[in-house]
Formats: C-alpha cells, sequence, structure tokens
C-alpha cells in the first residue's frame, strides 16, 4: 500500500514526516502541490494511495485537493471537511460553539457600523481577526472606539471581500502566555506553553515554546475540539482564562511542529504516521 | 553538495538536499528553495501569501 504526501515546501516538518517514513520503510510519493493536476474524471491514479497526507502551505489549495480526494473516496489526513472548519475561525467558532466546547465569545458581523455595534457591545479591549488567516497575520487588539472605526475602514477599503467578514472576538487576559496541544484521533499527545510579552504567542510571532503538562482537564477539552471540528490531527490553540479557565483559540489542521518535538519529549512525526497508517489500513475511517 | 545563493552568490553547501526544501542563505539570510538535488540549484523561495498557515 502506497502514501502519498501533498506539500508546498519542504519545510523541517516534510523532512521530519519524510524520514519518519524512510525509517519505516513505508513506500510514498512526494508530490508538489505546484505540479499536480487532477482529472476529475480519472481518479485512478489516487486511487491506488491507500492515505493522502496534506501538507500544504496554502489554504485554498488545501481545501481543493483534498475535496476532490475525498469525492474520489480516497482517505486523506485531514479530510476536507476538517479542513473548511479548520480553515476558517467562524466556522471552527461555531462547531465549538454548537457542540458546547468552552471558547472565547465571538460576535461577527458584515458591515463596518453593524461591527462597530458588536464591539461595543463586547467591550474593549477586542480581537479582530481575518476570519480566514494564520502565523498571526493581520490581527488587531482594538482598545478604543477611535482604533475601532479606523480598523474598520481600512479593512473595508484596503482588503479583499473576505476582511468584511468581522470576526470579534473577546480579548483575554491571558498569564502572557498561551497552548498549542497536538491532537491525534482521540488523543492530546503533547502540549507546550508558549510565552511573549506581546500579546500575539504565535512561535511564528516570537513566542517561546515551554513543556506544558497535559492534565485530563486540557485533554477533555482538546479532544471535544477536536470531534466539533470533524477529528484528525489538529493544533489545537488555548487560551487560561483567569475565571473560565481553559478556552479553545483556535483550531489548525496542517500542524507545524518542528518546535515541539524536544520541548514536548513526543516524537510526534511518528505518532503522525502511526494515525496515517492506521487510515491507509483502514482501521481508522476518515471518509 | 555546493551552489550559490541567486541573491548574493554566496556558496551554499548542503549535505542531502530534497527538493522544494528551503533554507536560508547563511550570508544574505533571504529564504532559497532547492529546485535541483543534483546538481544541486536554488532559486528564491516564493512569497507568503495571504492564505498561507497552518
Amino acid at each position: 500500500m502506497k502514501l502519498a504526501v501533498l506539500y508546498s515546501r519542504v519545510r523541517a516538518e516534510e523532512k521530519l514526516l519524510f524520514d519518519a517514513l524512510d525509517a519505516r520503510g513505508v513506500a510514498y510519493d512526494k508530490i508538489d502541490d505546484r505540479e499536480v493536476i487532477f482529472d476529475l474524471h480519472n481518479p485512478a491514479p489516487w486511487r491506488e494511495y491507500g492515505v493522502v497526507l496534506e501538507r500544504c502551505i496554502n489554504h485554498s489549495r488545501a481545501l481543493n485537493a483534498l475535496k476532490i480526494l475525498n469525492d474520489w473516496g480516497v482517505p486523506t489526513v485531514n479530510t476536507a471537511f476538517v479542513a473548511d472548519i479548520c480553515g476558517s475561525k467562524l466556522l471552527t467558532s461555531t462547531a465549538l460553539v454548537r457542540d458546547g466546547v468552552p471558547t472565547t465569545r465571538i460576535k461577527v458581523a458584515f458591515t463596518p457600523e453593524s461591527a462597530l455595534q458588536a464591539i461595543e457591545e463586547l467591550g474593549y479591549p477586542v480581537i479582530l481577526k481575518p476570519a480566514v488567516g494564520s502565523w498571526g497575520r493581520l490581527l488587531s487588539k482594538v482598545n478604543d472606539r477611535e482604533a475601532a472605526e479606523a480598523i474598520l475602514e481600512h479593512k473595508e477599503t484596503l482588503g479583499s471581500y473576505h476582511h468584511s467578514i468581522f470576526y470579534i472576538q473577546e480579548y483575554i487576559r491571558k498569564p502572557g502566555r498561551d497552548i498549542r496541544a497536538f491532537v491525534i484521533g482521540d488523543e492530546t499527545v503533547g502540549a507546550i506553553y508558549r510565552d511573549s510579552s506581546h500579546w500575539i504567542t504565535n512561535t511564528a510571532r516570537g513566542g517561546k515554546a515551554s513543556g506544558c503538562p497535559v492534565t485530563p482537564e486540557l485533554n477533555r477539552i482538546c479532544v471535544a475540539a477536536v470531534k466539533a471540528v470533524g477529528g484528525g490531527i489538529v493544533g489545537v490553540d488555548l487560551l487560561e482564562d483567569p475565571d473560565r479557565g481553559l478556552l479553545i483559540n483556535e483550531v489548525n489542521y496542517t500542524i507545524e511542529f518542528r518546535n515541539s518535538i524536544t520541548t514536548t519529549g513526543v516524537d510526534i512525526p511518528q505518532r503522525i504516521l502511526d494515525y496515517v497508517l492506521a487510515v491507509a489500513r483502514g482501521e481508522i475511517k476518515v471518509i | 553538495m555546493t551552489a550559490n545563493c541567486p541573491e548574493c552568490e554566496a556558496e551554499i553547501t548542503l549535505a542531502k538536499p530534497i527538493r522544494g526544501e528551503i533554507v536560508v542563505c547563511p550570508d544574505c539570510g533571504v529564504e532559497l528553495e532547492v529546485t535541483s538535488e543534483s546538481p544541486l540549484a536554488f532559486d528564491l523561495a516564493p512569497e507568503e501569501e495571504e492564505d498561507w498557515g497552518e
């Protein structure tokens, strides 16, 4: 049984996954998403793969490729369903709220006027995020009405249409850190704290990683979050609210883990392969 | 294997290059992509796009 790894760039994560596949003697093809052509009427070459591991860096490419593959009946990790939900903070939030998973308060509005009203209802400061986006890009902490008016006008005028889907999040007075938990299937395999003096704590933005114990509470909320978005292998970002405890902030579906293997002491690429190979063997049904 | 950075012409040596791999030029700091393994060749890595991420 052959596997395929669909990727955009060979980053540290992809090299670690290739090394892990080589070490196990698994047959696999490396497929660069810049060269791929899907002939919708000819799924046969792709049906030879027991599973396709998606490692694209472009959300749009990942989502569309996964949708085609899943419609052909080709199992993927993660699935198009999961990519669709996790690729949108808005869809993630509504899935979490639907399933009663503790998360931050979110308001959504479609015009600058209604967004301003929503912001004032939440109370300053608030966080404005693009519904689709990653790595802490274009996040705004809005401290007062003047800033809100300016940012809303900029987003409407300078941004593409999806920047006018206003996703407004309450600001959590977290203790100078957040938590990134790695969830594979129904287990939280490891977690890190990401410390930063800046309110944006992404390691892509300079947040420093340190070990975070996986408590039963952390595992429970993370697994509930993963179930809400459709299961699979995800990175769950959590905030520690002084009063409400752990709250899910975001769920990411093409996880970056280079900084977390030493910190967690967990061989994350091997754990990913355990899951991916179980999907290939049909022991885990994803579609 | 060795090739030159297309931006600053620094010599860059990689022990086990993989096509598509991203490396940072130790001299000028630009992100490079391995476009050929043997002979080793680099091109400037693609610029970050709006929907890039996890």
